[in-house]
């Protein structure tokens, strides 16, 4: 496994605007993530090799941060917020009819790798509560009509 | 009085750069590169009165005065856009729709500290405003504003978008830096306080989205015009957020010092269903909920403080009289114990230990001690921690348990 030329050159120039090398770790898992879907070990150490750095430093900072993910998820990754404001406004129903309608359970992947549901802190969008996140992008004020019609949307 | 929505509740504002022209943008730029010193900017922010907007407080003129002078270190500006106190989504909205405010005054905030790179560090799942930042910063770039010899000053800036990547405790200052410079988000010992030794061990001003957003009024109307704004100590406008049991939430901009009562029965069009008020947190979770008999409270600095709250982010989260007050104290437990970088051993240990109390009053296995050694956890938290996030977790199960004792003990009895 190998970054591509042009992720090559991206980080490059995300290098150039730092003083110090270990600022570009986080712009760095992030364009792995982006390019390989998840961050695995394999990774972390290519990652390593690719900036000269020690793969016991990269390890001890993706581990703390949890939109890097260990391992592959489905393709479209559903994070449903359940901090105070969405759960007030019924994400826990929310959740329960995602896991109904997908037949999985939380942190679980359908078998044909599409859909995998996660539950979330807070996702910064309280006033239209309740609200998930699916790969980049927010949906808001949820329901379970609005639900099925983004679902059904994404192929 | 509206300084921070101004443009944006305007029906066909875009945020794009010609229409942040068209609305006066960037004049203040001009006036502070061209006609004033960094002193006389830093100057007229202390004159402004204005606090940060991010939670603290800390009078922001005062912090950047707190750069050493004559240093020969570079230092940094870093706007935090990791907005993440449950509540709260105030940044949010600048960022998406007005970048250009928020970049005229990260360019003159630079300039008055007099540095010449700004990091932008926004959280991971605010991809779009990433985005849209990035082409904001484009755009301001091929106008002169950013970049080498702004506007033939022979002043150089560059701004650089900063993505975190999931992690609450990277909002506050000293674990945001960590996390920039590629490592946990754990917070610092301070002192060094990031003024003095911050980025990469050199000078740094860190400042929240909205207090940054402010900067160009206060450029283009004199410190003076903006204190005469809201309330005394508590100067300027403020964004409220209004979210649950609310029949309109969303984002106000008013003077500080608005009464809660009005924030949430006039402006926000009351409690959802004609439920009566149960209880409401007036600062984001991490700050002491309050009774209904108490909103009639200026939405200040002081007044909320001399109640025992706080303003914090400004995150108004309304509660209706169906709520239980264990669930709501178990949800914001959970977030604590979840979100805790596990640095300190008092809130590493502390915060799973209120939340699996809670969670065993809630399912009718609470012993009656248990409410009191929720209150003792809370006491052995507090001010035993490295950063502040051990208040945060510790004041609301306080506030939740001092005041609606009676729902705690339903459950045991």
């Amino acid at each position: 496994m190998e970054f591509s030329q042009e992720t090559k050159q991206k980080f490059q120039e995300i290098l150039s605007h730092y003083p110090v090398k270990t600022a570009a770790v986080l712009p760095a898992v992030h364009l792995a993530q982006e390019e390989f879907g998840y961050v695995s070990e394999e990774i972390i150490e290519y990652l390593a090799k690719f900036m000269d750095m020690s793969p016991v430093f990269l390890k001890n900072t993706v581990s703390f941060y949890t939109m890097f993910k260990g391992k592959e998820t489905g393709k479209y990754l559903i994070q449903v917020c359940h901090t105070l404001s969405c759960s007030l406004m019924g994400a826990g129903n929310i959740i329960d009819y995602i896991k109904e309608k997908l037949n999985i359970d939380v942190w679980e992947t359908t078998p044909d790798k599409k859909f995998t549901l996660v539950k979330v802190e807070c996702l910064g969008s309280c006033g239209t509560a309740p609200v998930m996140q699916i790969n980049d992008d927010y949906y808001e004020n949820l329901t379970e009509e609005k639900i099925d019609e983004i679902l059904s949307r994404l192929s | 009085m509206k300084i921070l929505l101004k443009n944006i509740e305007e029906p066909d504002y875009t945020g794009s750069i010609q229409d942040y022209r068209r609305k006066g943008g960037y004049t203040a730029v001009s006036k502070a590169i061209k006609e004033m010193t960094p002193e006389e900017i830093v100057e007229e922010v202390k004159k402004s009165g204005i606090r940060g907007r991010g939670g603290a407080g800390f009078p922001t003129g005062v912090k950047w005065g707190f750069i050493p002078k004559n240093t020969d270190k570079p230092i940094y500006l870093i706007c935090n856009a990791d907005e993440g106190e449950p509540g709260t989504f105030k940044d949010r909205i600048i960022i998406e729709r007005d970048p250009h405010l928020l970049l005229e005054g990260i360019i003159i905030t630079s300039y008055a500290i007099k540095s010449h790179q700004a990091y932008l560090y926004i959280r991971g799942e605010f991809v779009y405003g990433a985005n849209r930042l990035n082409s904001a910063i484009r755009e301001a770039a091929e106008a002169g504003y950013i970049g080498k010899d702004i506007l033939g000053s022979g002043y150089n800036l560059d701004v650089q978008i900063h993505r975190g990547a999931g992690g609450y405790i990277c909002g506050e200052e000293t674990a945001l830096l960590e996390s920039l410079e590629g490592k946990r988000g754990w917070p610092r010992i301070k002192p060094p306080f990031p003024a003095a030794e911050g980025a990469f061990r050199c000078p740094t001003i860190v400042n929240n989205v909205e207090t940054l957003a402010n900067i160009p009024f206060i450029i283009n109307n004199g410190g003076e015009s903006y204190a005469e704004i809201g309330v005394k100590n508590s100067t300027g406008t403020k964004l409220f957020c209004l979210s649950g049991h609310i029949n309109k939430p969303g984002i106000y901009e008013f003077p500080l010092g608005i009464s809660l009562r009005s924030l949430i029965y006039e402006h926000g069009g009351g409690i959802k269903n004609n439920n009566k008020l149960k209880g409401v947190i007036p600062g984001g979770s991490s700050m002491p909920v309050l009774a209904s008999d108490e909103i009639d409270v200026s939405m200040d600095f002081d007044s909320l403080a001399n109640i025992g709250s706080a303003l914090g982010s400004a995150g108004v989260i309304v509660m209706d009289e169906t709520v239980d007050m264990v669930d709501v104290s178990l949800n914001v437990a959970k977030f604590y114990a979840h979100e805790s970088c596990g640095q300190c051993t008092p809130c590493r240990e502390g915060m799973p230990w209120m939340r699996d109390i809670i969670s065993r009053i809630k399912d009718g296995k609470g012993k009656k001690e248990d409410i009191d050694t929720l209150l003792d956890i809370t006491y052995n938290v507090e001010g035993k921690t490295i950063c502040p996030f051990g208040e945060a977790g510790a004041w609301p199960i306080r506030a939740f348990v001092n005041k609606f004792r009676e729902d705690f003990e339903k459950h045991i009895n």
